[in-house]
């Protein structure tokens, strides 16, 4: 197998179905032939209807959902890696220090301030703790999180609240490689704003992205190239 | 989870087709994992899978019918559990690892005070200096957020949260590198659950411990594993990362196990 050589994220003939043994062993196939690239410093939007598979793509980018068949390549420190046949550390030290994932759902610890699950990814990364709670402070002001909700966890925060917070959480490091699932579903405009910049940003620092968006708009503002997911359409 | 994983280390300790009959009865059969420094590995099954069987084996308490268990003891030497001498063992099981039972009774000595139960470890690695003792006891009693002032009170006046972090904190006390947990949360209130794994799951990143835990609770698994392994019938039938494995199942028993949890 060989890698593009500037690649960030080099995705070749991957496969994905499920198979549910709950209901009689129904097989439901999701994508099929994936191929695609991401260069540093640029932003693909995958695209494609309700159900075409663009999450399922973005979860086996980060190792989340395995795949049946092809290579997905990630540049983690320098190598490409194949997530699909990395050992399950491989794929935690990439998640630590390569691939951020930004979703739509926080799934925070209970009990855990808010500024303590923002910092976290840094202080995972060896960055010392009041700085770090220093750096996500900036980044949940810049999200109009008012700082009296700080020291609260997240749990108890409104939609938008928490995606905000689940945005500063997804942005705060400086990994190479970031994913986004619809980021700025559930946002008002000046906090759509806000994550359009935090990407344009993101881009100058050589950041490789794919996002997923539904908004027309916010699409052509952070789109460098569009992947249209329907043509990986598994169902034959 | 925050962690200390490094990628290129050794294993701390190896299973290897490892198998436990009890007569014509298989509890386990044809086990074999590595577990890495810094490494949260969660078995989950349901009850009679073999999960407790196996980490009776795991921790030496059990000898198995076949394979064997290797452990990488300080000077970096991988050892075969079996072939350990006496003074090694001692000093797996009083110091390098620790085990935390489900029952805090089983663990702990109910009758004598608290910080007893933690400095009784510290002794036997040598220390000799009660106040240096009692300090250190003390540390971790409010590491584990018990009121210091309930350092001289006996176990059984504490309550089962109480119990169950002090068990904690008497295995943590001696720096082990390694941690058996057998369902650590069982039989705790959900509001006193939830206190104890952010309590463990802060721990064991902090010291950069590896553990294997026992659960039956996905939710367990998900809050402090990097991996998991799922048993059934004494066998591993999937594993592999913590999340994989919950949110992408494949085998049947495993996605009949996510399925039954209630949505959050």
């Amino acid at each position: 197998m060989s890698f593009a050589m500037t690649a960030m994220i080099d995705v070749n003939n991957a496969e994905k179905t499920f198979t549910m043994h709950l209901q009689g062993g129904v097989e439901l196939p999701v994508v099929r032939g994936v191929s695609f690239h991401v260069d540093a410093g640029e932003c693909v939007v995958l695209s494609g209807p309700s159900g075409a598979g663009k999450s399922s793509i973005l979860k086996m980018i980060y190792g989340n959902y395995r795949c049946d068949a092809g290579h997905i390549g990630v540049r983690h420190r320098g190598v490409m890696v194949d997530l699909v046949t990395a050992e399950p550390r491989q794929v935690l030290g990439v998640r630590r220090s390569t691939i951020g994932y930004v979703s739509q759902f926080l799934r925070a610890v209970p009990r855990v301030p808010t500024i303590d699950v923002v910092a976290e990814p840094l202080i995972a990364n060896g960055v010392a703790r009041e700085d770090a709670r220093e750096r996500a402070g900036r980044l949940l002001r810049r999200l109009n999180i008012p700082e009296r909700l700080w020291r609260l966890p997240p749990s108890t925060f409104s939609g938008g609240e928490q995606q905000r917070v689940n945005i500063a959480h997804g942005f705060i490091s400086e990994y190479p490689i970031l994913l986004l699932d619809e980021p700025t579903a559930s946002l008002d405009a000046a906090n759509r704003a806000v994550v359009v910049s935090l990407i344009e940003e993101k881009k100058r620092q050589g950041i490789a992205m794919v996002a997923i968006v539904h908004d027309d708009e916010i699409r052509r503002e952070i789109a460098d190239r569009i992947v249209d997911v329907t043509a990986f359409a598994a169902a034959a | 989870m925050a962690d200390r994983l490094t990628e290129n280390d050794e294993p701390l300790l190896v299973a290897e087709n490892l198998a436990k009959n009890y007569g014509r009865l298989v509890a386990c059969r044809d086990i074999s994992f590595s577990l890495y420094p810094g490494e949260v590995l969660a078995v989950v099954g349901e009850s009679g899978s073999g999960k407790s069987t196996l980490l009776q084996l795991l921790s030496a308490q059990l000898v198995p019918s076949a394979g064997r268990v290797s452990y990488r003891m300080r000077d970096g030497v991988l050892r075969d559990l079996a072939s350990l001498g006496e003074a090694e063992r001692r000093f797996l099981f009083r110091t390098d690892w620790g085990f935390v039972h489900q029952d805090p009774a089983q663990g702990l000595r109910m009758a004598v005070s608290a910080g007893a139960n933690v400095g009784e470890r510290l002794m036997a690695v040598g220390w000799n200096h009660y106040g240096r003792i009692r300090q250190a006891a003390q540390n971790w009693l409010e590491r584990v957020e018990i009121e210091t002032s309930r350092i001289d009170d006996a176990p059984c006046t504490y309550s089962g949260g109480m119990r169950q972090r002090l068990q904690i904190a008497r295995n943590l006390v001696t720096e082990p590198r390694l941690v058996f947990m057998d369902e650590p949360t069982g039989g705790l209130d959900v509001s006193v659950q939830a206190r104890l794994l952010d309590l463990m799951r802060n721990l064991v990143s902090e010291l950069g411990l590896a553990a294997v835990i026992v659960t039956h609770d996905l939710a367990v698994a998900r809050l402090l594993s990097h991996r998991v392994m799922v048993m059934k019938g004494g066998q591993v039938i999937e594993t592999g990362l913590t999340d994989q494995v919950l949110d992408d199942p494949r085998e049947p028993y495993t996605q009949l196990l996510v399925s039954s949890i209630l949505p959050p």
